[in-house]
């Protein structure tokens, strides 16, 4: 089942990557048609980790729904509550406090630099770099840390709820974050020292899987998969929730369109999100961290939309209400489902040995992408 | 283009269809027929360009099944919900796989879990379940006593 | 015949006899086998979800559960001797699971980690396509509690497996102990 290989046509030849193959980052299974080393065919076969959270959600309340999504991109989960959350407070029009916004956007975008970390960690040893992968975690460690401290959890946080935060911020938290900001700066530039300099991952890396910038509107990728083709789709520029509009900050463009574009942007992205941070971490304002709402929540009958910008690009969750205490349908809109469509059209005609590279760069969560 | 705009745009040109705002967009609801005509002049028109088809489901209605299409345009930034209705009896509905090449995942995905068929698709199989799967889970009438544990 | 919990610190299994010039170390084959066995697990990278990530934790620098002698990850399963399930099990990954698992060499040891691989977790009701437990589809040594488990509690767990491993029983007489003994 993992590295079968049957004969297809005249010279072409069947193998099967995954669902156990440490590239895929999960249980992905490719079935790709080689002849000789190039790739002619690539076909995903989902589902290996296809949780049926939609249907479960059907069956769920509105409070307690959320915290299927944190396992569902686990890698950001704070971003994914924060989409349903919008959702519920959308629907519900609840004004929520300026000091649970600004502690969303923060932990937010923490946690947006701890997925790039382990992204670039992980990408590189892929590619046969073991070292990168103990710096990010080094970095990464403390932004976990931090979490743990305000949220209760390492991992699936499930802090943000309809009207606000759980709980308010742990004392340390302010300072934990600014020691992290100054620790990181430095770091960031031996990121570049480390790996992006190194004329062997740029070999590997330039010109390999490129996407031009029709084909990556029309594969409908988004996040740093889109940018990197100069797509500019970063749903917090372009359509500003929360306080994303009152913030100074960059979209990352590149206009190259190769994996290494995809590095590019992804590694400058979590210097934005630095800056951001630094925007912020001085100026949370005093108040409540939740508005008051009721205890069971009961959305008006309607269809409600709400996107957001995660680490991989543009997650949306429409919601169904017929008027009770449950969804009627939920349908999650992950990034990375999307963006994975795109691999065929990359990878074709690359030699096997490519694959790893483009399928880095595209930073695949494979929960996300079956849910 | 303004939401106000796009719904005068569209009840203009698409007189017999309903057209509304809806809580962010307008929403325009046809049959299954209409669909290749709406899409190939949403995505032509140069001052309409819905080139980027964001999210694609299905709702089932007991009665029906609600295709549900958004799109939106890269170059203007509007976007516009499409709900086309379609046949309990017999789930079928054009692809729009050579429309947007994103709808090949996506429409495979709602055809493995709520048994639409999309007519044109080129690889029309289940893509999240086995292939032996009986049923499509996500239909408000599926049941499965032996997987699903009720609470 | 008692459970010997020997701390995972401890030296090599056995006494030694003083003699001039030195000593001789008495000790029995079954304990020697079973304490190198023990000492040097190579788990099967195997992560399906969320827990993977934590054990990617367990595995970097802070953590380091190289120190107990797990850091030879193996990528095949025909090299390795410990899988370690992180994650949901769902219906169509169940096959493969078991296949996995078969092709690993005697002996083998299995560790769910999470609370999806103990019982399907939270997805245990209303879902069409979670196995609920992975225990349905392979045998477990150890459950690790937690949604995800801290890494201290994968490397508890660990520690846990090679005791097991050191006493040298079988799951039976580990139950039979425990119901005379209570502990």
């Amino acid at each position: 089942m993992f590295e079968e290989v049957a004969t297809s046509k005249e010279g072409e030849q069947i193998i099967n990557v995954g669902p156990q193959h440490p590239a895929t980052h999960g249980v992905l299974h490719l079935i790709i048609t080689l002849n000789g080393e190039t790739i002619v065919n690539l076909e995903p076969n989902l589902g290996y980790i296809h949780r049926s959270i939609e249907k479960m959600c059907e069956s769920l309340s509105y409070r307690q729904f959320i915290y299927t999504t944190s396992r569902m991109d686990y890698l950001a989960a704070h971003i994914n509550n924060h989409a349903c959350a919008l959702t519920v407070e959308k629907a519900m029009q609840i004004e929520i406090p300026e000091r649970a916004e600004v502690i969303r956007i923060l932990v937010s975008e923490l946690t947006r630099i701890a997925s790039h970390e382990l992204w670039w960690g992980a990408m590189a040893m892929d590619l046969g770099a073991l070292s990168p992968f103990f710096y990010a975690f080094r970095e990464r460690e403390v932004i976990t840390d931090i979490m743990e401290e305000t949220c209760g959890a390492r991992l699936t946080m499930n802090y943000m709820v309809p009207g606000g935060v759980m709980a308010d911020i742990h004392p340390n938290f302010v300072k934990r974050v600014k020691d992290f900001i100054i620790q990181f700066k430095s770091r960031i530039d031996e990121y570049d020292q480390l790996v992006t300099g190194n004329i062997i991952f740029q070999n590997r890396m330039k010109n390999v899987g490129i996407l031009s910038k029709e084909d990556a509107i029309s594969y409908g990728t988004t996040g740093p998969t889109a940018r990197g083709s100069g797509v500019s789709c970063d749903i917090r520029k372009i359509y500003p929730y929360s306080i994303y509009g009152k913030l100074q900050f960059d979209e990352v463009l590149e206009t190259a369109g190769d994996s290494f574009a995809r590095y590019l942007v992804r590694v400058k992205e979590m210097k934005q999100s630095i800056s951001i941070i630094e925007q912020l971490i001085d100026n949370i304002p005093e108040g409540d961290f939740q508005a008051k709402t009721k205890a069971v929540l009961k959305l008006p009958k309607g269809e409600f939309y709400q996107r957001v910008e995660t680490p991989r690009g543009e997650l949306g969750v429409y919601i169904v209400s017929e008027g009770g205490t449950t969804p009627y349908r939920i349908k999650f809109r992950s990034p990375g489902f999307s963006n994975l469509s795109a691999l065929n059209h990359m990878i074709k005609g690359h030699k096997i040995g490519d694959l790893v590279a483009v399928m880095g760069t595209l930073d695949l969560v494979i929960p996300d992408i079956d849910r | 283009m303004g939401n106000e705009e796009l719904i005068l745009k569209l009840k203009e040109v698409f007189p017999e269809m309903d057209c509304v705002q809806g809580n962010d967009w307008p929403e325009l609801s046809f049959g299954s027929d209409r669909l290749i005509d709406v899409i190939t002049y949403l995505k032509q028109t140069p001052e309409l360009a819905f080139d980027y088809l964001f999210c694609e489901t299905c709702v089932d209605w007991k009665t029906h099944f609600n295709m549900v299409y958004h799109l939106d345009s890269t170059r203007y930034r509007h976007n516009v919900v499409l709900k086309v209705k379609t046949d309990r009896e017999k789930p079928e509905i054009a692809s729009l796989a050579h429309v947007y090449r994103t709808a090949e995942q996506h429409e495979r995905e709602i055809f493995d879990l709520f048994g639409i068929v999309f007519l044109g698709h080129p690889n029309l199989k289940r893509i999240m379940l086995t292939e032996e799967w009986v049923g499509y889970p996500l239909r408000k009438d599926y049941e499965d006593p032996i997987n699903i544990i009720k609470l | 015949m008692d459970v010997k919990v020997t701390p995972p610190s401890a030296p090599f299994p056995g006494s030694v006899q003083e003699i001039p010039g030195g000593g001789i170390v008495l000790s029995t084959l079954d304990d020697v086998i079973n304490w190198a066995r023990s000492n040097s697990l190579w788990p099967l990278v195997f992560g399906t979800s969320c827990c993977a990530i934590e054990m990617m934790s367990a595995a970097s620098a802070k953590y380091d559960f190289s120190r107990f002698g797990f850091e030879v990850a193996r990528a095949t399963p025909r090299q390795a001797d410990v899988i370690i399930i992180a994650g949901t099990i769902v219906n169509k990954m169940a096959p493969v699971l078991k296949r996995l698992f078969d092709q690993m060499p005697d002996p083998k040891y299995v560790i769910a980690m999470g609370a999806c691989a103990t019982s399907g977790g939270p997805f245990f009701y209303n879902t069409y396509s979670v196995v609920k437990g992975a225990d349905h589809v392979i045998p477990v040594d150890v459950y690790v509690a937690g949604c995800p488990p801290r890494p201290e509690a994968l490397l508890h767990a660990l520690i846990t497996l090679q005791e097991k491993i050191k006493s040298g029983l079988t799951r039976d007489q580990i139950r039979t102990q425990f119901a005379e003994n209570g502990k």
